[in-house]
């Protein structure tokens, strides 16, 4: 389809081969990061759908839901009411009719959304901006090369991206609808139609994981090439700059863990539409649906660091600049990443102490998922390391980097709950652990996303984003984060299942009512903040605040490149003379010194 | 936040609930420490004209200390849950010589108890099952043989601190004692479909008199 395309606006190629089929690393990189945006917005919608059924179960959605009249009576009172009355009179099976009748969510549909809702989250958001925007655009700016190794892959690897996304929105609208077996699509659950219902919608979560999983592996590919053999004269490994050593990190990871994921695919589909049954234990096949929860967290755990340590990556240089002062412990934070990325091999069981597998195997991975505690505990101390005696300025980027800090510390305090296993018996599969992926993913994940997006904005645009937006996105979302997940954790210490459409069913949930309803509101209130980012992004984009080459005076290389960045990058190749993090140089009469400056000449702004 | 804990009536509970008192003040006690050392030195290092950052790369030794002090206390840890866990998960390990033996069959979206009856052998005629009601006595040792017909189901009692996915075509040995009489919800916790939310079971758990009259009302000898 896109090569038709091409083929007929051959006269505009420019404007295609610029814009829309680039082989540019930068508009890559953008790319990634707009269509990680637009997919946050499906995702979060999805929540929002499914919050408002938690705090009023079975009542009719606010604006699109018919009116109680309506329901009861027949009565049309509202606008509302009329779009229903025309949905019902119409012969044709409408999907909203199935999915949410009079705009009440019914709990198939329910199941959909919270499955679309993590699915979206974790494979089309924040991979594609940590990994995909990120990566892309910082890669080669900061190692000083003038692209990545292999220019067509990655773009391949963007398309295979947007194919996975219409994939994955088009399950929706197919007889059955979406996948409903959740994002882990525990088998048999999600193997056998005739448990759910669901036909082709799952088919179609599967391969456009398949496909999304195509991407990761080409992506991943390129950025481990580049990184090996394009570093600029005199970036040796240790004195990449802490994020190019997470996105390093995290390619290794995904090139060896996705596979995983893929093979475990294919032979779901090959179970569903296929007959076999590696999954399903019949008295006709010899398969075992733990085998798929082996498989499916194999791969599943390794993600959750491939999720974090690019946060990680970015929270540090933040950090760093922000306090003009080098990086507390700079090797012990490289080696500490190694270690999590090492760990995160061999505690997948984690995931599955109540699944029946073997107790005594509940307990080595026990003591190898508590172990994280350590590489994660250097990391948080050598954060306060850097800004202790430091000079901090409180950019709004650096906010962002304290909130992931401080959320991370949370996040990986209630991690040891989970991975405690008597502790994990009462609190597994309930909202305890909602409230702690949320914590890592998005008070860890999504803050240096944020961060880093205002941060490298000047570099990527030419221009600030306003400021002002800017801190009243991070305050607004900084409270209705905390309001909307904390109490997820009481819930969990309560009992609340996750899951479960309608709490109120439970007796020993009836006490939560009040708890759904607040978190409901935050959640809405979060949401909304989010409007403010994107039209300030896409607002700053044409009137931002034009921005100098170097704004926040950083030593790294993308800041050696000019404004906005040329094709190729740089005018000619960077060397490279010291560490990425010379803050406040005794003796220096400026408080920085770029990468890339020569030995004893006097510190000029930078170019 | 713990006052959120549902009652517990089972006799291994005050063992899970220690350990999570324990963890509890460990992780309160952590995060104070350091959110509090992270707002003083924001307030403390914040810029100030004419003051420059002090340049420090680092300090082996406070790296030694942290990396030390955080492996000994997750060890610590490690080993006053391993004899929890044993105890609750370990077949190995469970109390011998049962009161009870029931059979507990997740079905979508229901929980089948299936008693063995007086001759103690399941699948003989006098077997007994019910949809959603399983009746022990307290104070008895129960143990429970939990399999499913379908998907996978989750064996849920919040107040007996009790948790096991029941997994098709496998028997999964689960034991309890309840230590207080009382009717309990036993929802699903695994995600089972459509009708997972408002899967739900009952345990009654009857005095031993009412329990015996109950076996006598069932099973009249």
């Amino acid at each position: 389809m896109h090569d038709n395309e091409h083929t007929e606006h051959h006269h505009e190629e420019s404007f295609i081969r610029k814009y829309v089929f680039s082989l540019d690393h930068k508009t890559i990189g953008k790319q990634f990061l707009i269509y990680g945006l637009i997919m946050f917005f499906v995702g979060g919608g999805l929540a929002l759908l499914f919050r408002w059924q938690l705090a009023y179960p079975d009542r009719p959605l606010p604006i699109i839901g018919a009116s109680q009249q309506y329901i009861d009576e027949g009565e049309v009172v509202t606008g509302a009411d009329r779009m229903w009355e025309r949905i019902y009179e119409s012969d044709k099976e409408e999907w909203l009719e199935v999915s949410m009748p009079s705009g009440v969510i019914t709990p198939e549909f329910y199941n959909m959304l919270f499955t679309m809702h993590a699915t979206i989250m974790v494979f089309f958001v924040v991979v594609p901006i940590l990994v995909g925007a990120f990566g892309n655009f910082l890669i080669p700016l900061m190692i000083g090369t003038r692209d990545m190794a292999f220019p067509i892959l990655n773009m391949l690897s963007f398309w295979l991206a947007v194919l996975a996304a219409i994939v994955m929105v088009m399950g929706f609208f197919v007889p059955g609808g979406h996948a409903s077996a959740g994002w882990t699509g525990y088998a048999p659950l999600s193997s056998d139609p005739q448990w759910t219902g669901v036909e082709w919608g799952l088919n179609l979560w599967a391969i456009s994981l398949l496909l999304q999983g195509f991407s990761s592996l080409v992506g991943s590919i390129n950025y481990i090439t580049t990184i090996i053999n394009m570093r600029a004269p005199g970036m040796t490994f240790f004195r990449m700059p802490l994020v190019i050593w997470s996105l390093f990190i995290v390619a290794i990871l995904l090139l060896l863990a996705f596979p995983v994921l893929s093979s475990a695919l294919a032979l779901l589909i090959f179970d569903r539409l296929a007959g076999t049954t590696f999954f399903s234990a019949t008295a006709e096949g010899g398969g075992d649906p733990l085998l798929w929860q082996h498989l499916f967290w194999f791969f599943g755990h390794p993600e959750v660091y491939i999720l974090i340590l690019p946060g990680m990556g970015i929270a540090s240089e933040l950090v760093a600049v922000f306090s003009r002062k080098p990086i507390f412990g700079y090797r012990s934070m490289v080696y500490a990443m190694i270690a999590i990325a090492f760990l995160g091999w061999i505690v997948w069981g984690h995931h599955m102490f109540q699944s029946g597998m073997r107790p005594g195997l509940g307990s080595i991975f026990m003591t190898t998922t508590m172990l994280i505690a350590v590489p994660s505990a250097i990391k948080t101390f050598n954060w306060l390391g850097t800004m202790f005696r430091g000079s901090i300025r409180f950019t709004t980027p650096m906010l962002h980097g304290i909130a992931f800090v401080s959320m991370f510390v949370i996040g990986g305090l209630s991690g040891i709950y989970m991975a405690n296993t008597p502790v994990d018996i009462f609190i597994h599969d309930t909202y305890y652990i909602v409230a702690h992926i949320h914590y890592v993913v998005f008070g860890g994940s999504l803050f240096a996303i944020f961060g880093g997006i205002i941060f490298w904005f000047p570099k990527m645009y030419g221009r600030y984003m306003n400021d002002v937006l800017s801190k009243i996105h991070f305050w607004l979302t900084f409270i209705a984060f905390n309001c909307t997940f904390f109490p997820m954790h009481i819930l969990g210490v309560g009992g609340h299942m996750r899951r479960i459409s309608n709490p109120q069913q439970y007796e020993f949930l009836q006490g939560f009512e009040g708890m759904n309803i607040f978190i409901t509101m935050s959640a809405f209130t979060l949401g909304f903040a989010q409007l403010i980012l994107v039209f300030n992004f896409f607002w700053s984009i044409y009137k931002g605040k034009v921005a100098e080459q170097n704004p926040w005076q950083v030593n790294t290389l993308e800041w050696e490149a000019p404004t906005p960045v040329p094709h190729g990058n740089f005018g000619q190749i960077p060397t490279v003379y010291r560490g990425p993090y010379e803050y406040s140089v005794p003796g220096e009469e400026s408080d920085w010194i770029p990468q890339a400056q020569p030995e004893h000449a006097p510190a000029t702004s930078g170019d | 936040m713990l006052q959120w804990l549902p009652e517990d009536v089972s006799t291994f509970g005050q063992g899970v609930d220690n350990l999570f008192h324990a963890i509890y003040w460990l992780t309160l006690i952590v995060f104070v420490l350091v959110i509090g050392t992270l707002i003083v030195f924001l307030i403390k290092y914040r810029h100030q004209e004419g003051k420059r950052a002090t340049y420090i790369e680092g300090s082996t030794r406070l790296e030694i200390v942290w990396t030390a002090a955080t492996t000994v206390i997750v060890f610590v840890l490690a080993m006053f849950s391993y004899p929890q866990w044993n105890n609750i998960k370990s077949p190995t390990q469970f109390p011998e010589n049962p009161d009870v033996v029931v059979q507990v069959s997740g079905k979508q979206f229901n929980w089948d108890m299936t008693y063995p009856g007086p001759d103690n052998e399941f699948g003989t005629d006098d077997d007994l099952v019910l949809e959603n009601e399983l009746h022990v006595p307290v104070n008895a040792i129960v143990h429970i043989r939990l399999t499913s017909v379908d998907v996978i189901h989750s064996f849920f009692v919040p107040q007996l601190r009790l948790k096991q996915d029941a997994l098709p075509n496998r028997f999964i040995n689960v034991w309890f004692e309840a230590t207080k009489a009382g009717r309990y919800e036993i929802p699903c916790a695994e995600l089972c479909g459509f009708g997972h939310s408002g899967m739900l079971g009952y345990l009654n758990v009857h005095a031993q008199a009412d329990y015996d009259a109950w076996v006598q009302e069932r099973w009249p000898q």
